[in-house]
């Protein structure tokens, strides 16, 4: 079998071992968590939602949301300078929302009823809107990537199709990604009174959704520095620098409204109380909000370009932030309410290791075999082992 | 009519009948080494739709006593787990009871997450595990008749009835009796109102009731975002596509051709 004319490659280094490793160890805990329920998990009563919907699901959707942003400044914006990192993105995009959706049934208690919402509406449901977002949204997502995919295996015509519906899949997947990164947020606003007031707001989905937006092109940033090292690309400055940009603009909204929306509801007493709340809480804004758009902030300021090494720094901290954000609202704002601890189970660690490795090792295999990085020499790329040294 | 229930709580004595006709009519397990239905350690659990639970109070005279909080789904007005639910498995009925259809639910634990009160449990034990809580045992709330906890109690602490009925009963009893009843009554207001209503000679909180909860309807927050979101929608979509087109013929007139690849995957 052949793809792009080539044979399929897929190069074993000790690397990949270990993520195989992760992923049979992911199939046998799927398989007994599948009989078994969810026994195996440390969640309880006071704790319903732990590590996998964390990770999983709120922090995946986050950081897929690479795929609707850098797809939106390329097509919609027309700012034609980031074409090297759309295909990359929408790449991981659609992988992580295939992730998320398979992190999700692992997590739902009577998973064999996974399609109920689609024929009985909960209409005044967040979730509802969630999951339906999700589901539409991942399918245009597959038919955004379906181009590659087609053309690889020589399916020209139908690439071509996929390829015409380009524009509408676009701004469709913009839509929708609107409203369920937003909508990870909302679901939170009826925890009032649970959640700590620190994290809890009517701007919970403009807050989702802003930092989803910056955090988008910083997580396609680190994707693009570890893939450009593993596979030796060049550094796309003028790219890189416009999603640096990017980010930089958008996370100072965010921090904007994060902050003043602490100051209007009186809540920086209770961020300075240093108790382990107000800690988390600060160490989420400086993270993820005052040290990047220091470092981008003062660079713009004296006018001078950031440097490659400054721009991915940048994005680690974002990406940092947001998974801070993220599981500060899922675990620490909800801590008081639940009145009990929780740490996820060995089960739960390991399924969430596997369920990253598996989307590791498909990644590694698109792009080594289809056209996604689009100077990229197929036979001259070495894995990322030899990369790793 | 909505129907309600008002709980005096200074006329329960702690017997625990109640729990046992919840067992019996719900077919629920006991368990009361790991999961008591009784007592301090009481809590709701999966097999325990209702308990009584022991709170070592000061009485007005000033003296140790025992107070005993009968504690069950309360059945809001305007519910937050029945607003949560992405398949409209938890349902306000008509008639007041809150009732939950597990062939419905696919078990994502929102509504545990959004329950201002804690109160829905999950089967953690089971392969397919249910949501599980108390039902106000609604097949019997339409056949005319009141839950099973509320038939057997020996000393009428519990009252059904029409639940704005209640309320007045309520407020005329507490005008009565100033000397028992703290001026307060639980349910009245909370989360937009419940079902099941409390009398108490006890601050709440002592009770172990959870009183820091909003005065409002929960779902009303959330459907402020949600109601907005089809006008976002078109709306959203419109200017991208506006955005797009400009672009596109900009691009276009700058190539000097019209672009018609789509992108780069071309």
């Amino acid at each position: 079998m052949t793809i792009n004319g080539t044979r399929i490659t897929f190069r074993m280094t000790p690397f990949r071992l270990v993520l195989i490793g992760f992923s049979l160890i992911f199939v046998g805990i799927v398989a007994y968590r599948l009989v078994n329920g969810l026994q195996m998990t440390n969640l309880t009563d006071a704790w319903p939602w732990g590590l996998w919907i964390y990770v999983d699901v709120k922090l995946g959707v986050a950081l897929a949301a690479g795929g609707f942003t850098t797809a939106g400044i390329y097509y919609v914006l027309g700012v034609k300078k980031v074409k090297s990192v759309v295909k990359p993105a929408i790449l991981t995009a659609w992988l992580g929302y295939c992730l998320v959706g398979f992190g999700l049934l692992m997590d739902l208690g009577r998973w064999y009823g996974w399609w109920h919402p689609i024929f009985s509406w909960g209409e005044h449901s967040v979730m509802f809107e969630l999951y339906m977002c999700v589901l539409l949204y991942t399918i245009v997502l597959t038919c955004e990537f379906a181009p590659v995919l087609f053309k690889g295996l020589g399916l020209r015509k139908v690439s071509s199709f996929f390829t015409r519906l380009t524009a509408p899949l676009v701004i469709g997947g913009i839509a929708l990604s609107t409203m369920h990164q937003s909508s990870l947020g909302s679901m939170y606003v009826l925890t009032l009174g649970k959640l700590n007031e620190l994290w809890w707001t009517m701007l919970l989905p403009i807050l989702y959704y802003s930092s989803a937006v910056a955090v988008g092109p910083a997580m396609v940033t680190c994707e693009t520095a570890l893939a450009g090292r593993f596979f030796r690309h060049d550094w796309d400055a003028p790219a890189m620098t416009y999603l640096a940009k990017w980010s930089g603009y958008v996370m100072t909204f965010y921090t904007v409204l994060r902050v003043g929306d602490l100051a209007v509801r009186g809540q920086l007493t209770a961020l300075f109380a240093l108790d382990t709340v107000s800690l988390m809480c600060l160490l989420e804004l400086v993270i993820g909000c005052l040290l990047p758009l220091w470092f981008f902030w003062s660079y713009k300021l004296l006018g001078r370009e950031m440097t490659q090494t400054m721009i991915v720094r940048n994005a680690v901290l974002m990406v940092l932030g947001v998974a801070l954000n993220r599981g500060n609202v899922v675990f620490t704002g909800m801590a008081k309410a639940a009145g009990a601890s929780y740490f996820p189970s060995v089960a739960e660690l390991f399924l969430t290791f596997g369920l990253i490795s598996v989307g590791i090792l498909i990644y590694l295999f698109i792009v080594e075999n289809f056209d996604v990085f689009p100077a990229h020499d197929q036979q001259a790329a070495p894995g990322p082992a030899q990369a790793h040294g | 009519m909505s129907k309600g229930v008002l709980v005096d709580m200074t006329k329960c004595f702690g017997c625990g009948a109640c729990t046992v006709a919840c067992k019996l009519w719900n077919e629920k397990k006991y368990d009361e080494v790991n999961k008591p239905t009784l007592g301090e350690a009481a809590q709701l659990v999966d097999i325990n739709w209702t308990v009584v639970s022991k709170h070592d109070v000061t009485d007005q005279g000033g003296h140790a006593a025992w107070r005993f909080a009968k504690k069950q789904c309360l059945h809001c007005v305007d519910p937050a787990c029945a607003s949560s639910c992405l398949v409209g498995a938890l349902r306000k009925t008509p008639e007041g009871p809150v009732v939950y259809h597990p062939d419905l639910c696919v078990g994502c634990r929102y509504c545990m997450v959004a329950c201002p009160f804690n109160i829905p449990k999950y089967e953690w034990d089971k392969s397919f595990p249910k949501v599980s809580k108390c039902q106000m045992c609604f097949t019997r709330v339409v056949a005319g008749e009141q839950p099973a906890c509320i038939a057997v109690c020996p000393n009428q602490v519990m009252q059904f009835g029409d639940r704005d009925q209640l309320v007045k009963t309520a407020h005329q009893r507490i005008a009565a009796n100033k000397g028992l009843y703290i001026d307060h009554l639980f349910g009245e207001t909370e989360v937009g109102g419940t079902a099941w209503l409390y009398l108490s000679d006890q601050p709440f909180d002592k009770l172990g009731f959870k009183t820091a909860v909003p005065q409002e309807s929960l779902p009303a927050y959330t459907w402020q975002i949600l109601s907005k979101l089809p006008a976002i929608l078109l709306g959203w979509t419109a200017i991208l596509s506006g955005i797009y087109f400009i672009n596109k013929r900009r691009n276009a007139a700058a190539e000097g051709k019209l672009d018609r690849t789509g992108g780069p995957q071309a």
